[in-house]
């Protein structure tokens, strides 16, 4: 495993400037702001555009839509217009956006200057996790630096074009991750999610037309300009173009985040750099892709599948996701973990629908029984049953979604994986604790 | 009688002109109401209400669906600990277990127990005053908590902005 390396791409600057990366001088000093000074330059929009649909570029938030795809659904000729940064990084296991934030914000503003250069756009916001108090900070700082420097405001670089950004913090709610719900919580809503159509494209932040990208995509684009579309899409493999970085973490030697061109398969990540399960223990299983997702399992056809967003999604039925990856080992009991997972979409479901709203509490409580001893011999039927009336397909993947976006469905992964890699031990369990004896 | 200080009262105009919108600016002036206050209080409600051209049952039912935001008075420093799964395999919830019944008797500490922070890459982690520590302990969250009591560390506001 001697040459399983990363490809540090978005990674760059924070890993070879850690003293001083966030700040402007040590931005400008690892050139920062020279790609948007070219692009500006250069004074062509259209080739922005196609630059990051030559790289494939997708959102690197969760949902893996082409980047390039959801900025041409914009109406011509509608202004204003409106890029919306989701910085909400609440994903439970992802943390790589807060080190994006925290470390390399100059990184960000520039992609986003260049992004609403391209699609023609004149404010920004960022809608920036609430906890995340320092990468508040940092980024703040940053954008009132790269304002100073002419980077950002009117007339920047001299160029004709206006940008600036205005930072919105939200208040701890996961679903505001969500791209709808997170414009109702910018504009001052609760925040639920809205029935598409309309979508944000045509009708979005103050019912004009709107593209959200997530931080990671954001602080791509300089690099994708700087290499060029079709470079970049040379990285990765199949649909799946480019480097991503994927936040691993549970029981691995060295968590942490992992910047690592796609392909790359999850035994190289898991054992080649993050050091493999403490104590050389085996895996019991994993999560690929963010709490949303379903679960792999320690057997080689799952370590050995390559990080190829739809390679895992047609062959096992998960996803990358937001590319957090958490590692469990075989001391691990799985309906526990199922059962926090629950508890996590229970308490943030906003209310909106109501397979959600009532069905997440009863998945909650009965996974809390039956990994507290209490659980009855049919158990995981009312599961499967309960689960089921949420999102219709919990034993045969894709799941059918009753409401207006994915938290529901994503709620019962946990059940689809249990049920499906650990049936026989729950089942055996469960009459063990019940008292009953086959 | 305004909620708001001079100071802070000149912000929130500030802040409710970013904003095509006034509506837009509930979130951050809830903020900047608990950096002032340590809470968020009725007649806090009532003066953003005022500012953004809202009723106050407006923006109560904005502020209630956040968790960052306390309708209740809390300890001056909020001790939030992480259970979710990663932190969950690795000893989150008997950290938090024992900063519960360490800090029970004292109002000055609200410990609470949140969703994941993003941290997991230094799992079990927890926040004071959203100022993250990670790979925490027990023992060494007490440590951290006891730095803040005595000034050793400088605490954030309970909303997460910097002091002085």
């Amino acid at each position: 495993m001697a040459d399983i390396a990363e490809t540090r791409i978005v990674t760059r600057r924070l890993h070879d400037r850690p003293d001083d990366s966030w700040t402007v001088d040590g931005a400008l000093a690892s050139g920062a702001y020279e790609v948007l000074r070219a692009v500006l330059a250069k004074g062509d929009r259209a080739d922005v555009q196609e630059q990051v649909k030559l790289s494939g570029l997708r959102g690197r938030g969760g949902a893996g839509f082409p980047t390039a795809q959801k900025w041409s659904f914009l109406p011509a000729d509608s202004f204003p217009r409106y890029l919306v940064v989701n910085a909400d990084e609440g994903e439970p296991s992802t943390f790589k956006d807060r080190m994006l934030l925290e470390r390399d914000p100059h990184q960000l503003v520039e992609g986003i200057v260049i992004a609403s250069y391209a699609v023609q756009c004149n404010v920004a916001f960022v809608y920036i996790r609430g906890e995340f108090a320092l990468g508040h900070e940092r980024l703040t700082r940053a954008i009132d630096d790269a304002r100073a420097r002419g980077f950002l405001g009117r007339n920047v670089l001299g160029s004709g074009f206006d940008c600036d950004i205005v930072v919105h913090r939200g208040a701890g709610a996961y679903i505001c991750g969500e791209e709808t719900a997170l414009l109702e919580s910018l504009e001052g809503e609760r925040g639920m999610p809205r029935i598409r159509p309309p979508f944000p494209a045509i009708e979005g932040l103050y019912a004009k037309p709107t593209v959200v990208n997530n931080v990671e995509t954001l602080s791509t684009v300089p690099h994708i300009m700087h290499m060029g579309g079709e470079a970049y899409a040379k990285l990765g493999v199949n649909r799946s173009t480019g480097t991503r970085i994927f936040s691993v973490s549970g029981h691995v030697n060295r968590p942490g985040n992992y910047e690592v061109e796609l392909g790359m398969s999850f035994r190289d990540l898991l054992y080649g750099l993050a050091g493999g399960v403490r104590d050389d223990r085996r895996i019991k299983f994993f999560i690929p892709g963010g709490a949303s997702s379903q679960w792999l399992t320690g057997a080689d056809e799952h370590l050995d599948a390559p990080l190829d967003m739809d390679f895992v999604q047609q062959t096992f039925g998960v996803m990358l996701g937001s590319g957090a990856v958490m590692v469990f080992d075989e001391t691990v009991d799985p309906v526990l973990v199922a059962w926090r997972l629950a508890k996590f979409f229970a308490h943030e479901s906003c209310g909106k629908c109501t397979p959600c709203r009532e069905g997440t509490g009863w998945v909650e409580k009965v996974l809390y029984r039956m990994s507290h001893g209490l659980g009855r011999p049919d158990d995981l039927d009312l599961l499967v049953s309960v689960g089921g009336n949420i999102s219709p397909g919990v034993t045969n993947a894709p799941f059918v979604q009753t409401t207006i976006c994915p938290l529901g469905p994503s709620s019962v992964s946990c059940i689809a994986s249990i049920n499906k890699y650990f049936r026989d031990e729950v089942l055996e369990r469960l009459r063990t604790d019940a008292g009953v004896h086959a | 009688m305004s909620f708001f200080d001079e100071p802070n009262l000149h912000r929130a105009r500030e802040i409710v002109a970013r904003y095509p919108r006034a509506k837009s600016a509930i979130l951050p002036l809830a903020h900047l109401a608990q950096d002032q206050h340590g809470w968020l209080p009725p007649d806090a409600i009532e003066q953003i209400a005022e500012l953004t051209g809202c009723t106050t049952a407006d923006v109560l039912g904005t502020c209630s669906f956040y968790t960052m935001f306390k309708r209740r008075p809390c300890g001056k420093l909020v001790v939030s600990v992480c259970t979710n799964v990663t932190c969950l395999v690795v000893g989150g919830p008997e950290v938090l277990e024992h900063l519960e019944a360490r800090y029970s008797t004292e109002p000055d500490v609200t410990i609470e127990e949140v969703e994941c922070l993003a941290a997991c890459g230094g799992a079990p982690a927890l926040q004071v005053n959203y100022e993250f520590h990670e790979r925490v302990s027990p023992a060494s969250s007490e440590e951290i908590v006891e730095e803040y009591k005595s000034g050793a560390r400088r605490a954030r506001t309970v909303s997460g902005a910097p002091v002085g």
